[in-house]
């Protein structure tokens, strides 16, 4: 089996990723390339509770576990958003349930994506790590029951 | 005696004279200059309306109409000031029909509120129209369920403005609730002539001013309403301070909408009787240090001459209009004749969100989504549009960047 990078080195090689852009139109056009690579969700599966609440422009988020893994599909009506759920998704997909409930989400910040990360209402990225992170929550309490 | 207005009218409009008055113009946003479309939201405050608001918390801060106290009866004087130069603004009659509120919701929360115990029973019908901002549809549709009443609504057309044929008075209507500007659309709404229809029918008339008040000259008595709510903070006053304008007679027979201290005469336990107005509709310490805040941005738009500025936003409109559709897939949501300095606009293959994020990079405000009309925006088949809204202090060279901006935007996301 090949060494799997940690959540944690997923996060720092995002942000190194980053790093290279210095304007903040290469950055934007670089996340709106990311969302193009999304696990998308399947159509049957974009529904009302799989929206994620708190975003301005829709976003629907799925997950499976798939041999104790958490498995991550998505979309989003909006491309900038696309782009973020597909930093996330590229960051906590494939993840036992533990590992998303402990990471941290800092490298958002450390991108210069901070704007998306404050707490109003037309800015979801918090509402997506909390979907995130409630999936995982419920995928744990299966196995524990199991 | 010369007026500021009239040195403004003899010198030409001088948009850097009262940029200069404007501190927060000088802030970069992304290391760029601010450029602020988002006047409908909130407007900017002029450096007078800041003092003076600041200058009642450094020098005669203290409780208005209770002490006896050099104090308080200076912060007294000053708010009610400040009453009496809303009441010649809007052309009230008395300034106790000038309610203190802390803004449009407010006001019409309070109409909506006591007006349906005054008036509405079972089967009665309220009227509005569809494009109602939602704290004019939200308070009547609250105060509809309270009393068995129905909701009847204007129909809009495509280019954003009311189908008068398609009024829905009836035998039952007892109050009309409707918006002077949108503020999606940027539509001047006929609001007099449908007021005066309404009155011949005995029809009680709300009016929501808050998107009218920073760009129109506001006569209560022309227009003929019953009520009239608006903002300051819109109006370059501060944010939390609003008025609710009324006719002493209907004023007179509505009940109180929050009790105690300051609106009442005399309490005991059994039963407790109101204070005169405007105070009966106060309840509570106002937010004094706005008020007064919202006295100087009156004096300063007078000062400045109001309709100087609604001809300045109104140039800018035309050009935001036509370089606007330059761009390729773009269509103009509201597209009334009469319009004040508002912009909405969806564009094909464009999400708002992105857009509005794309601009904000460029350090242009704008306002995306529904602007609080989600029935305007199904109206219209669309799920948000991106809006932006013109203020005195703007500039032609700002519209510039504003569309330099969105070709940008557009490229990326296409």
């Amino acid at each position: 089996m090949t060494t799997i990078m940690s959540i944690a080195q997923a996060q720092q090689e995002v942000v190194d990723e980053f790093a290279l852009f210095s304007d903040w139109q290469d950055r934007y056009e670089h996340l709106i390339e990311l969302g193009k690579d999304l696990p998308l969700i399947a159509p049957e599966k974009k529904t009302e509770e799989n929206i994620v609440r708190g975003c301005q422009a829709r976003v629907w988020l799925n997950a499976e576990e798939k041999g104790g893994l958490v498995h991550f599909t998505a979309d989003s009506d909006a491309m900038i958003t696309k782009g973020i759920v597909a930093l996330l998704v590229r960051v906590f997909n494939d993840r036992t349930p533990q590992e998303i409930l402990s990471a941290s989400t800092e490298f958002i910040d450390q991108i210069g994506l901070r704007a998306h990360l404050s707490p109003n209402r037309a800015n979801g990225l918090s509402a997506m790590i909390d979907q995130m992170k409630r999936y995982a929550l419920a995928f744990s309490a299966n196995a524990d029951q199991a | 005696m010369s007026t500021k207005a009239d040195t403004v009218a003899k010198k030409g409009y001088d948009v850097e004279e009262i940029r200069a008055q404007f501190p927060i113009l000088k802030e970069l946003v992304h290391g760029k200059p601010l450029v602020y479309f988002d006047n409908a939201a909130t407007s900017q405050k002029p450096r007078r309306v800041i003092k003076a608001e600041s200058a009642y918390y450094a020098t005669i801060n203290a409780n208005v109409h209770r002490g006896v106290h050099t104090l308080s009866t200076k912060a007294t004087e000053a708010q009610e000031a400040a009453r009496e130069t809303i009441r010649k603004h809007i052309n009230a009659k008395h300034a106790h029909e000038v309610i203190l509120t802390s803004g449009t919701t407010a006001s019409i929360n309070l109409a909506a509120t006591s007006l349906g115990q005054l008036l509405l029973k079972k089967g009665d019908e309220v009227v509005i129209s569809g494009m109602e901002h939602h704290s004019n549809i939200v308070p009547w549709q609250l105060a509809c369920e309270r009393y068995g009443a129905k909701l009847k609504v204007i129909p809009i057309t495509d280019s954003g403005e009311w189908d008068l044929k398609q009024v829905p008075f009836s035998e039952k209507t007892r109050i009309l609730a409707i918006g002077h500007v949108s503020n999606t659309l940027g539509t001047i709404n006929p609001v007099k002539k449908l007021i005066a229809q309404a009155k011949k029918k005995g029809i009680v008339t709300v009016v929501d001013g808050a998107q009218a008040t920073p760009h129109l000259k506001i006569d209560v008595q022309d227009l003929g309403c019953d009520l009239y709510a608006f903002s300051g903070h819109k109006a370059y006053g501060p944010t939390g301070t609003g008025v609710l304008y009324g006719r002493e007679e209907l004023l007179d027979r509505m009940p109180p909408w929050q009790g105690g201290g300051e609106m009442i005469d005399t309490v005991t336990f059994e039963k407790s009787t109101w204070a005169k107005l405007p105070f009966k509709f106060e309840a509570g310490t106002p937010h004094i240090a706005g008020i007064i805040g919202l006295g100087e941005a009156i004096r300063w738009m007078e000062d400045y001459d109001k309709s100087a500025m609604a001809k300045h936003e109104h140039v800018l409109l035309e050009h935001a209009t036509k370089e606007m559709l330059t761009i390729d897939g773009l269509r103009i949501i509201g597209t009334a004749s009469e319009k004040v300095g508002v912009i909405s606009f969806v564009i094909d293959g464009v999400h708002h969100y992105d857009l509005g994020t794309l601009l904000d990079q460029q350090g242009i405000a704008v306002r995306t989504g529904h602007h609080c009309t989600q029935p305007l925006m199904e109206r219209f088949g669309v799920s948000g549009t991106t809006r932006a809204s013109f203020a005195c202090f703007n500039t032609i060279a700002e519209v510039d960047a504003l569309v330099a901006g969105v070709k940008k935007g557009v490229k990326m996301l296409r």
